[in-house]
């Protein structure tokens, strides 16, 4: 059959990605979106559109009759499931068989057989495929330790927990279950030998229907943070030829035992030269670019011609190509990671990544290349993923790709919320990293605050308080509705330096007749050119560009990204927050409210849980005393600094 | 510049740095300056200002400093007051043009580190040419009030006089010209009228005290027991007499809502701002090598303008179209910009001014007045040309007519002494006692009756002839030490601190700051309509 309008069930950069190779063949393409994404880039470049209703994934993304309505309206003969939400629901592909269109993706019965992992193991077990053993919580003792326990369905670390002594089990293997059971609606846990510096490698595999299995290299996937994927890289370095060798060959294996057709992931934990079997994704991956990037291929291309019968004699003449060059790919988020990697949202209201020279394509030449599904303007909330962009540097060595993409990122504009560039940065620099020694928990217990230290030490944030403050006076100037051609601060007695505060310093400065200099004369504006402040600092000069979008004074400069907030001179009394309330640490639900107005409370003692992205966070007394105020109630959607409670703490 | 002013950006250009005697003798009238006005911003000293703030309170700058617009300007006005006097410099009391939520307002803040603020004879003028000002030029004026009263020493010079401060309040209010009083602290006996006659008046909670008679006054009078936050705090009044309309927690939030007032306020200004504009076709920094050492040594006034007023641009084409370019040259006139603000500029250039001279003056002014457009008078002037061809000539009448036009002309006046400015050249040039809008003084500058060797020549030559009038030896050697002693003395009170001391001038100024300073002005006298007038004295034919 051939394919001729597509339906993507996703949103973001997938639904992008696949808009993207759907053009180059001459495919229409078709979004489903939220209320949320209504104007999310990817709905708006698709040739159709559909809205589900709703802003949670249970009643947009989640919902098959919804999506395969929406096929049906728009007249779409395909349907593309990207990663996460519907894509490893075998009842969904079925649902779309049935309904006559074309699945880009396994066949429903592959996908049952790896849909669990308890299941998917001993499969492999059978295949002779190594595993890790697998073993019963109640089965265990001391001796096992550590373990990892694990959801059975879903991934992306969801559900995992290590548990290092028997008294932490039940306790372990109950959040484990209820977080699963949130997440992916199956409670089953199961524990494996958990290996304390073990590798995440991978395989990329490609099944036709003509029972060919095709290995189109390998991934590390090692860098990550509570066992989401930070840094991704083809081909893994550092492994044995016969290692990979034989990796490659348990992939095929893998793939061939359950008749696998489109793209797949095997994935496996590779200690020394050991490697067990952890899972397979039957699915496009997040870091499929860097495969793409290093064999020239269009996976998504190539799913869809698999899907279409092609058989991969055809697609792939001869043999697959050997990797060429080396990629690796950060996934630049908006979250904290200083502050438990906490989500961010709010607008985008600058996005650039002047670098790039190619969107959701391989670079014809080596170069940096950009999946996101975001651009300025974006909002980012919080019923989503939080993950801004992909950013891809392809180059002849590994060396080499690490130091284009730190520089891509650092000259990268990410302005509105807290990204984790910064991380990004320094772990490309990262000696451990760069070496090819990371393992997948190198960044548990690592120093968060160092990795995420950029150039803006104590001197390097006076420049750029005195930058953003020049940058803030100029754009009071112009807004002024008089004495716009006056100097700025300019005064015939002076007395004190004009001041500005911001969130991180107060910058004294002067202003007048030879224009801006810091208050201690260190340094002077010699310029202010549009957004760009150059300063003179030691004989230096230093340009910043400093955007202003309300309070947020977004710095750009050789030193990075600082983001500076303006505090007004004058807080109306009325206004300040009463002692004693409990704020909204991020934007969040709030999932239950755990004391009533009235009650007495301890210090420590939870008043509500929020819950933000992945995780749940207790919302605790600060002190022993009375609830006098609870401003939410369970569901309610609250904003970071909402206040949510007070307590009034006893005399 | 601005999004809408072209022209070099002030910020990127070079200080023209080639050392020249001129640069040096300006440049050390200008620390002599600096220091002058440091001792007016230091106030009461250290001592007192350290006393202040460890009350939690803001000296009178920093509370100027959080009132007006971030990054905007401030133009203090007779910063020198009292100079010279037995009181300090400033006369306890600062004052000045600056902007309050985009509204140019008249700002008077107490000095309570001078002698708890106290009111001195200085003072009152001061207060006195702020209140001019503001009425002149339509000024919302905003009283940062805290001071004990009147210096009770000089109090038969403050009293009578002093209560010109309230009526000039009331009236002002009565011209629809807002009055906002912000106390924060003590506010008595006749002070308590300030936030009386105030359309708006804030207290500081727990430090304003405002009543007619304290405690032990009250004793005195009735026998009565009282307390000061009983007779006059901040919370009784806003609750129960109702004379503060707003209670501050503190001197932030005076602020705050001081600011919040003028936003209210909902002030138009009667021109609209101008359009682009471009910065001087030569650098003001280079003022500084222009002007001589010596009075005496003229220089040419269009080096100045073209130094202060706007460049050429679109709708400015030509920075300075002169007038009667061939006649009266000794007076240069002539339209330009400043800020984008339409100018007529009269400027001495050769120091005397001739029957020429004053002719062309009158017929200048008289055109100004026709199209509405203010006048900026240069001073640098030693008078009119005295001798018998020149009285004959009719100089008397020509200068009358000169007189007879900057009296009656009704469009906005600006002067600035740039030179010399004496006799009644002074007058011509509308001095002082003519009440231009504002009138500000180089460091350089000079003003007297004449100069000082002409006086001290002229009482010799009198001395002289009354000597031989009688027949009696003229002493050569008395007659060289009282020259030297007149020179001595009048050159002293011909100089600018002393002039400014007196409230003659608005202020002395940095030549540099003088485009930014009529900008502000020519931009603050936008606030209220003026028009051009076509009734003058009888011209004298």
């Amino acid at each position: 059959m051939t394919i001729t309008r597509l339906l993507v069930a996703n949103r973001g950069e997938i639904a992008r990605r696949v808009f993207r190779t759907c053009r180059t063949l001459g495919i229409q393409t078709v979004a489903v979106h939220s209320d949320a994404d209504t104007a999310a880039p990817f709905a708006a470049e698709a040739d159709l559109a559909v809205l589900l209703p709703g802003d949670t994934p249970a009643e947009t993304y989640l919902d098959i009759d919804r999506v395969l309505a929406a096929a049906a309206d728009s007249g779409a003969d395909a349907i593309h499931p990207g990663y996460g939400f519907l894509s490893e629901n075998a009842d969904f592909a079925r649902a779309v068989i049935e309904n006559g269109l074309a699945w880009i993706g396994p066949t429903p019965r592959a996908m049952d057989a790896m849909a669990t992992k308890v299941e998917a193991k001993r499969l492999m077990e059978t295949a002779g495929v190594p595993v890790l053993a697998e073993l019963y919580p109640s089965a265990l003792t001391d001796a096992d330790l550590p373990v990892l326990v694990k959801a059975s369905s879903g991934g992306g670390g969801r559900g995992m927990r290590v548990v290092r002594t028997m008294a932490d089990l039940a306790e372990t293997v109950r959040l484990a279950s209820s977080e699963a059971a949130g997440a992916f609606g199956d409670p089953t846990v199961f524990c494996e030998p958990y290996v304390e510096r073990g590798r995440h490698v991978e395989v990329q595999i490609l099944g036709d229907a003509h029972g060919t299995v095709a290995v189109l290299g390998d991934r590390d996937c090692s860098l990550q943070r509570r066992h989401q994927k930070v840094i991704e890289e083809a081909p893994a370095p550092g492994i044995a030829d016969g290692v990979r060798a034989a990796l490659h060959e348990a992939a095929r294996t893998a793939g061939e035992a359950i008749g696998y057709v489109g793209a797949g992931t095997v994935e496996f934990l590779l200690d020394g030269d050991r490697f067990f079997f952890l899972e397979m994704n039957t699915r496009l991956q997040v870091e499929h670019p860097v495969t793409e990037c290093v064999t020239g291929l269009d996976l998504v291309a190539l799913q869809i011609a698999v899907a279409e019968g092609e058989a991969l004699a055809d697609l792939l003449p001869g043999h697959p190509p050997e990797p060429r060059g080396h990629a690796v790919e950060v996934r630049l988020y908006a979250e904290d990671p200083a502050e438990g990697y906490q989500p961010q949202s709010g607008r985008l209201t600058a996005f650039d990544v002047p670098s790039a020279v190619v969107h959701f394509d391989n670079p014809t030449a080596y170069g940096i290349r950009l999946d996101s599904g975001v651009e300025a303007g974006t909002e980012i909330g919080t019923f989503y993923d939080a993950m801004v962009a992909k950013v891809i540097a392809w180059a002849p060595t590994r060396e080499q790709a690490l130091r284009r993409l730190a520089g891509a990122l650092e000259r990268a504009t990410v302005h509105g919320v807290r990204t984790n560039r910064d991380l990004l940065v320094n772990l490309l620099r990262d000696p451990v990293f760069t070496a090819g020694e990371t393992y997948t928990t190198y960044l548990d217990g690592a120093d968060l605050a160092a990795l995420t230290r950029n150039g803006y030490d104590e001197q390097g944030l006076r420049l750029a308080g005195l930058a953003a403050a020049v940058a803030d006076a100029e754009e009071r100037k112009h807004r002024s509705p008089v004495q716009r051609g006056i100097p700025v601060g300019w005064r015939n007695v002076v007395t004190q330096p004009q001041r500005t505060a911001f969130d991180r310093l107060t910058v004294e400065w002067y202003g007048g007749r030879d224009g801006y200099t810091s208050a201690d004369g260190a340094t002077r504006v010699v310029e202010v050119r549009g957004a760009t402040v150059v300063l003179e600092h030691g004989g230096v000069r230093r340009p910043f560009t400093v955007r202003l979008h309300g309070d947020r004074c977004e710095v750009d400069s050789v030193l990075g990204h600082l983001a500076l907030v303006r505090q007004p001179r004058f807080t109306d009394p009325a206004a300040r927050v009463a002692a004693g309330s409990l704020l909204a640490p991020m934007p969040g639900s709030v999932v239950a409210v755990r004391a009533r107005v009235g009650d007495t409370v301890g210090a420590g003692q939870v008043i509500l849980v929020l819950e933000a992205m992945k995780m749940q966070h207790n919302v605790t007394a600060p002190a022993d005393g009375v609830v006098v105020a609870i401003e939410v109630q369970a569901g309610r959607q609250v904003s970071a600094g909402d206040v949510l409670a007070r307590v009034e703490e006893d005399a | 510049m601005t999004g809408t002013a072209t022209g070099p950006d002030p910020r990127t250009r070079r200080k023209a740095e080639q050392p020249s005697a001129r640069r040096e003798a300006m440049l050390a009238k200008l620390a002599e300056l600096d220091a002058e006005h440091a001792k007016a911003a230091a106030g009461g000293g250290e001592k007192y200002a350290a006393r202040h703030h460890e009350r939690g309170k803001l000296l009178p700058r920093e509370r100027i400093e959080l009132l007006v617009d971030e990054g905007s300007a401030f133009l203090e006005l007779s910063p020198l007051a009292g100079w010279g006097s037995d009181f300090t410099v400033g006369a306890s009391v600062v004052s000045g043009i600056g902007v309050v939520e985009g509204v140019e307002c008249m700002i008077t803040a107490n000095d309570p580190t001078v002698k708890g603020g106290a009111s001195n004879p200085w003072t009152l003028r001061k207060l006195f040419r702020a209140s001019q000002i503001a009425e002149e030029n339509g000024l919302p004026t905003i009283s940062l009030v805290e001071s004990g009263g009147a210096d009770l020493p000089t109090q038969k010079e403050i009293f009578i006089p002093g209560g010109r401060l309230f009526r000039d309040l009331t009236r002002a209010s009565a011209r629809r010209q807002p009055t906002i009083a912000l106390v924060f602290g003590n506010s008595t006996a006749g002070g308590a009228y300030v936030p009386g006659l105030s359309d708006y008046t804030v207290m500081v909670r727990e430090r304003a005290k405002v009543f007619l008679a304290g405690p032990p006054l009250v004793k005195m009078a009735t026998g009565e027991e009282s307390d000061d936050e009983t007779l006059g705090g901040a919370e009784m009044h806003a609750r129960t007499s109702g004379l503060a309309d707003y209670l501050a927690e503190d001197e932030h939030d005076a602020i705050r809502i001081g600011r919040r007032i003028v936003a209210r306020l909902n002030r138009r200004k009667a021109r609209p701002e101008p359009a682009g504009y471009a910065e001087p076709a030569e650098d003001p920094e280079t003022l500084l090598d222009l002007i001589p050492t010596d009075l005496k040594e003229p220089f040419d006034p269009r080096d100045v303008i073209v130094r202060i007023a706007d460049g050429a641009s679109t709708g400015n084409e030509v920075p300075f179209d002169e007038f009667k370019p061939l006649y009266g040259p000794s007076l240069v006139t002539g339209w330009a910009r400043i800020h984008g603000r339409p100018v007529g500029i009269l400027a001495n250039a050769q120091g005397v001014l001739f029957s020429e001279e004053a002719q062309k003056a009158a017929q200048f002014i008289q055109l100004a007045n026709q199209s509405d457009t203010p006048l900026l008078f240069l001073h640098n002037t030693t008078g009119y040309m005295v001798g018998a061809e020149y009285e004959q000539g009719g100089i008397i009448k020509h200068g009358a007519a000169m007189i007879n036009a900057v009296s009656n002309s009704k469009v906005p006046h600006l002067s600035v002494l740039i030179g010399a400015s004496y006799g009644a050249g002074n007058y011509g040039m509308n001095g002082r006692a003519y009440d231009p809008r504002f009138l500000f003084t180089w460091p350089n500058a000079k003003s007297a009756v004449m100069g000082p060797q002409q006086l001290a020549g002229v009482l010799s030559i009198v001395s002289r002839a009354a000597a031989e009038a009688r027949g009696l030896p003229f002493d050569e050697e008395a007659d060289a030490g009282m020259r030297a002693m007149v020179e001595t003395m009048v050159e002293e009170q011909s100089l600018p601190f002393v002039l400014s001391g007196m409230l003659y001038d608005d202020g002395v100024i940095d030549p540099r700051d003088t485009r930014t300073v009529l900008g502000i002005c020519l931009s603050a006298i936008d606030s209220t309509p003026y028009e051009g007038t076509t009734r003058y004295g009888v011209f004298r034919m």
